[in-house]
């Protein structure tokens, strides 16, 4: 072999030696985090499979699927996920709907009003929706919107929709606006263009902005815990504590199945998104702004 | 002007008024109402149920509130609860995730990454569980203490705060860790291997030249994690309800006991309307911040 070679292999070994060493130390860092961060999700699994399941992590004591087949009832699954997926189906669909109609003219048109409008829906995006939610029942209780499906919808359409419309806005801009011009000058109006040919093109999109307002409406307890009085109309977020925190006894092999159940869809639903859009999900950009 | 060139102008003004409308009025009934509402009732001393009539009492609330010992005792554990959770936890956690995940090999880094993100897409009340479960004297985290003879406790009564400040941590890590993470990846490549030929070691490299350049995100990160943390209902509400004895309640589940439990809509909305002065007053910093990146 010739020594120049030799040479070069010399001064390499130990940079590329440092580089394994610091990939399995960030490695083993990693995996330490890690551990800690399943221990609760590995819980909720094994409890749901284990006949005899309590409040630490082990493994079950033979597998069994009663816990879920005691769960899939009418009263405590069936009701209450029909009713998040109205609830969040309906919501979303609105907040898709009216955020995309938004999203065009801010950012198709140039105005001076785009900066100010732009600046408020940024500003709410950030604001805590906690702290209205006393005096949204107040006002509810007054215009006969409390307890009904509409209010608490049309309730949860306006808290998602400022972070809906700056995504949506942001996702609109990428879109280059000379495929639309040429669909003007055949005589498109301009909803035609939003809705066959700039909305189609920011598929990916328009996917995120759905996929994350229904995973926030699923997921949220507060809002339908204020809103929805009657029990059968109770989303899964708010039966859940019903069914087994104000039970004396809980049945936790039976609480870890219907969780595992309410959680699935958000999981699935993210994960579809975060494939579709490569790996990171651009959440992390587009909440930078 | 004619009136041709006004309906000219109509029709220019149409399309980009009209698709805004729907949003619009939307975001007008039902949230800019219930602040404005919110603003109003603060002042008055409406209550749930056995009252004819509100009555405009000024600043009375507020005043109450601060002499209230629950009212300052919320306050200060809404303090700990995000100073703990967000500002160290989340945030700290966060960054130093994204930091080895720059380094780890590709399927340690897919695995983790999908660890820690399912804790955040779960549903809040079922994380509330989960930690529950962790934290309960049958719990997980006793059992592992147990094992390596550890004093264990029953967290939730002892120390109430500081486990609904694990699980936040729990639950929001996700979140920064992808801010940090899109952050990290942004750093040119040329800069840290010029660095390290430098001679400059990994804690100098991070302190002088990966946070100056990421600071910013820090700042959008810091602001939304707080806010974020400020809000903070289920999670508490389900692991501890606030108790024992207020001993982690925070000021939205205060507020909620002051407005349904005792049925005091308008102190109850005061407390409210301070915790919402407050996120504006972060939501404006965060709005500032924005503007200098741009």
């Amino acid at each position: 072999m010739p020594p120049r070679t030799q040479g070069a292999r010399v001064t390499r070994t130990p940079a590329s030696r440092r580089t394994v060493r610091h990939r399995l130390a960030a490695d083993a860092g990693l995996l330490v985090v890690a551990a800690a961060f399943v221990l609760p999700l590995a819980w909720v699994v094994l409890s749901s499979l284990d006949p005899r399941a309590d409040l630490r992590v082990k493994l079950p004591d033979g597998l069994t699927l009663d816990n879920f087949d005691a769960v899939l009832t009418p009263d405590i699954t069936f009701t209450p996920l029909l009713n998040s997926l109205l609830l969040c189906g309906g919501g979303t669909t609105l907040t898709v709907a009216c955020a995309a109609l938004a999203a065009y003219p801010l950012s198709r048109f140039r105005s001076r009003l785009n900066r100010p409008f732009l600046l408020t829906i940024l500003f709410a995006t950030s604001l805590p929706i906690t702290a209205i939610m006393v005096p949204v029942y107040a006002l509810f209780v007054q215009v006969n919107l409390i307890d009904t499906m509409q209010g608490t919808i049309f309730f949860f359409t306006a808290s998602q929709l400022p972070f809906a419309i700056w995504l949506m806005k942001n996702f609109m801009d990428g879109v280059p606006k000379e495929l639309e011009e040429a669909a003007w000058t055949d005589g498109a109006s301009s909803f035609q263009s939003l809705v066959r040919i700039v909305l189609p093109l920011m598929g990916p999109g328009v996917a995120v902005v759905t996929v994350f307002s229904f995973v926030m409406m699923w997921g949220n307890f507060f809002v339908p815990f204020m809103l929805l009085l009657t029990p059968d109309q109770m989303p899964a977020a708010v039966s859940i504590n019903e069914f087994f925190g104000n039970r004396g006894t809980v049945v936790y092999g039976q609480l870890a199945a219907f969780s595992v159940i309410y959680s699935t869809p958000v999981i699935l639903l993210y994960v579809g998104v975060a494939r579709r859009l490569g790996g990171g999900f651009a959440l992390g950009g587009a909440v930078k702004g | 002007m004619s009136p041709r060139s006004s309906t000219r102008s109509l029709t220019r003004a149409l399309p980009r008024v009209l698709p805004l409308t729907p949003a619009v009025i939307l975001l007008l009934l039902f949230l800019a109402g219930p602040i404005a509402y919110c603003a109003y009732i603060a002042f008055t001393d409406l209550q749930l149920t056995g009252q004819a009539e509100d009555s405009f009492i000024g600043f009375e609330n507020f005043r109450t509130a601060f002499g209230d010992e629950a009212f300052l005792n919320a306050v200060w554990l809404t303090l700990v609860f995000t100073v703990i959770s967000a500002l160290l936890g989340q945030n700290t956690l966060g960054l130093a995730l994204a930091a080895l995940m720059q380094r780890a090999s590709k399927p340690i880094r897919t695995l983790v990454g999908g660890i820690v993100v399912t804790a955040w897409v779960l549903p809040e009340v079922v994380a509330g569980f989960l930690l529950y479960a962790f934290f309960r004297r049958e719990g997980t985290l006793n059992a592992i203490l147990d094992w390596f003879h550890l004093p264990t406790q029953n967290w939730l009564y002892t120390l109430p705060i500081l486990a609904v400040s694990f699980a936040n941590v729990w639950r929001g890590t996700a979140f920064s860790m992808l801010v940090y993470s899109a952050a990290l990846n942004e750093i040119p490549k040329e800069i840290t291997e010029a660095a390290e030929v430098d001679g400059a070691g990994g804690w100098r490299r991070m302190w002088h030249i990966t946070l100056p350049m990421i600071r910013r995100s820090i700042g959008t990160n810091l602001m939304l994690i707080t806010l974020q943390t400020l809000s903070v209902f289920g999670l508490i509400w389900v692991m501890t309800r606030g108790g024992p004895g207020g001993k982690s309640q925070t000021l939205p589940l205060f507020m909620y006991e002051e407005a349904f439990q005792k049925s005091m809509i308008g102190y109850g909305t005061a407390v409210a309307l301070l915790l919402l002065v407050v996120g504006s007053l972060f939501s404006v910093l965060y709005l500032r911040l924005l503007r200098t990146e741009v």
